[in-house]
């Protein structure tokens, strides 16, 4: 073996897993330090789902080595399964019992469970605690799944899409309840399809495409620093001009310098854009997607005209 | 929100409780079981009144004019059927059907991330089957005793005799609805593939007609399958020794129920513990 695997969290090399034909998971290999918290991000059937539920225990994999609190999760036993907590994708189940009876009945599957009133309370389902799952909105529903799931104080705790189909209000309050579970010490490894999520709530984001890693690391250095850079625009005859550069102001004030120099006071349609982790993103899984289709155009930087992104961005502000 | 600390005693001298017992976390399973069924009042009426619904309308269609069965009266005679069918009911088809359908929900796959035991999972479905078998049993009994006449045994043999078939049956039944459970594509079609199979279990195996009427050939296919022997055994609970006679073989043959119940009930673990999945198909 390369090197030493296994004393992380979740240690992951040369994942592979295939569908008859299809790679879902083409060799991924990521890991997750104890007390980290990753977000894997992509966009749907990039394999993220495929890779964290071979990490749970719920697949075997084709090929490559993979250590979960330094096991096997293919062998993993019910002690194992006591350390890990799993919130899976958003499931239709529990319906006819209540709140209360259900972080209770999953409280003694563990040597060690929280207190249930306390999770109640923390998971702010405190005055639904006597609603049968049934009748609670989407929002509290999550709440309770991520009751479950961390109910036994799992040491590693995975969030399988824990926002989708949430409003903006009800997605802030989740967030929250993570960064509660982060700052209580629990490594998370969470699938999220938004950047935004992913800039919220994690220490590294790890970008998954069509089966592969396309990029990693800290959310604000994602992408390198060239897909960070600012993008000035001005107009020149009507048309737009466009140069990324790391120094705006000197470009500005250079334009001003040249555009003076023709009479002009004001740069005709000056604009100056940073690219949100958003167009970052999108420009990953684009250039992915791109090369994975065989149908680059010649233009290594998508970022880089990621026009329609840089504007929102504008419009935003 | 408040912080969620996680026990950073990990590596210290602090030792971990260890796990919860298999046979407890069964009995947690089987009270939580009981009370979720109990709230699908719909299915809890059904399974529970139509043995004595069945039972009613046999004993009223048949027994208008003081028509007998040999020397019992209808209801007398159907009741053994009917006590039969009813802990099929509650085991094999409320099994089959509701394990179904909580893997088709994903009620299985979240079961399965957490450290409770397969084992446990099936204690708590049988000990729930048990009970409600044994209520609705109760139940029917009673009726028939006290709208119908029926006259009930008064010697303790009968009861043991009772009670082994019931628990063997019950048990059976149990074990090849959870093995049964992984036949149907979804759970919406659970209900669909599950009832025709009993309802043509309970035509062939004598519960709806008298069982020595049968054409032979029905009664030898019957004869492989759990409900034919359940409601023989029944039969020499429930009806005086003359109506022995009435049986194809002359004989109750306890012995012989014995054994193809015991073998349906192992067959059910050995295909029912290889072949369980805690997954949908389409799911891995």
């Amino acid at each position: 073996m390369a090197r030493d695997i296994g004393s992380r969290a979740v240690d992951v090399v040369g994942l592979h897993k295939s569908y008859g034909d299809k790679h879902a998971v083409d060799g991924v290999s990521l890991h997750v330090d104890t007390g980290e918290v990753v977000a894997v991000l992509g966009p749907n059937g990039a394999g993220k789902t495929t890779t964290v539920e071979i990490l749970e225990g719920y697949r075997h994999r084709d090929a490559g080595e993979v250590r979960v609190l330094g096991t096997d999760p293919q062998t993993a036993d019910r002690a194992w399964r006591s350390r890990v907590g799993i919130v899976l994708q958003s499931v239709n189940d529990l319906a006819e019992a209540t709140v209360e009876e259900l972080v209770r009945q999953f409280a003694a599957y563990y040597p060690r469970p929280r207190d249930v009133d306390e999770l109640i309370a923390a998971v702010g389902l405190e005055d639904r605690r006597r609603t049968r799952a049934r009748q609670l909105s989407g929002g509290q529903r999550r709440r309770l799944d991520v009751a479950l799931g961390v109910v036994g104080r799992p040491e590693l705790l995975f969030l399988d899409e824990p926002t989708t189909g949430f409003d903006p209000e009800a997605r802030r309050a989740f967030w929250d309840l993570v960064k509660g579970l982060r700052d209580g010490g629990t490594t998370i490894l969470l699938t999220t399809h938004y950047m935004d999520e992913a800039e919220q709530l994690a220490d590294r984001v790890v970008v998954v495409s069509a089966g592969h890693v396309v990029a990693e690391g800290a959310p604000h250095t994602l992408g390198g620093r060239q897909a960070h850079r600012a993008r000035v625009r001005w107009l020149r005859d009507g048309e737009l001009q466009e140069v990324a550069t790391d120094t705006p102001t000197r470009t500005v004030a250079e334009l001003t310098t040249r555009f003076a120099a023709e009479g002009l006071d004001e740069v005709p349609g000056l604009q100056v854009v940073r690219p949100t982790l958003e167009d970052v993103y999108l420009g990953l899984v684009g250039a992915a997607d791109a090369a994975g289709a065989g149908a680059g155009t010649g233009d290594a930087s998508p970022v880089l005209v990621g026009r329609a992104g840089a504007e929102r961005t504008g419009a935003r502000r | 929100m408040t912080a969620l600390p996680v026990p950073t005693d990990r590596g210290s001298a602090v030792v971990t409780p260890p796990l919860p017992g298999v046979l407890r976390l069964g009995l947690v399973r089987a009270g939580y079981e009981l009370r979720a069924y109990a709230r699908e009042r719909d299915a809890v009426a059904f399974i529970f009144l139509y043995p004595v619904v069945m039972l009613g309308i046999f004993a009223t269609v048949f027994g208008r004019d003081g028509g007998t069965v040999g020397p019992v009266s209808f209801a007398q005679y159907f009741l053994p059927g009917m006590v039969a069918t009813g802990v099929m009911l509650s085991s094999f088809q409320n099994l089959a059907t509701f394990v179904a359908v909580e893997r088709d929900e994903g009620a299985l796959k979240r079961l399965r991330g957490t450290p409770l035991p397969a084992a446990s999972y099936f204690l708590g479905k049988v000990g729930q089957v048990l009970v409600t078998a044994l209520l609705q049993t109760a139940l029917l009994i009673g009726a028939a005793a006290l709208l119908w006449d029926v006259p009930l045994p008064s010697d303790a043999g009968r009861w043991l005799t009772f009670a082994w078939v019931f628990v063997l049956g019950t048990a059976t039944g149990s074990v090849c609805g959870v093995a049964f459970s992984s036949v149907p594509r979804s759970g919406r079609s659970a209900s669909a593939v599950v009832v025709p199979i009993v309802l043509v279990l309970q035509f062939i195996s004598g519960v709806f007609f008298q069982y020595d009427q049968l054409p032979s050939w029905m009664q030898n296919l019957a004869s492989v399958f759990p409900l034919k022997w359940m409601a023989q055994g029944m039969r020499s609970v429930f009806l005086p020794d003359g109506a022995r006679s009435m049986e194809p073989s002359g004989s109750w043959q306890h012995g012989l129920t014995a054994g193809v119940l015991a073998a349906w009930l192992v067959a059910g673990l050995v295909l029912g513990g290889r072949r369980f999945r805690w997954l949908r198909r389409d799911d891995g």
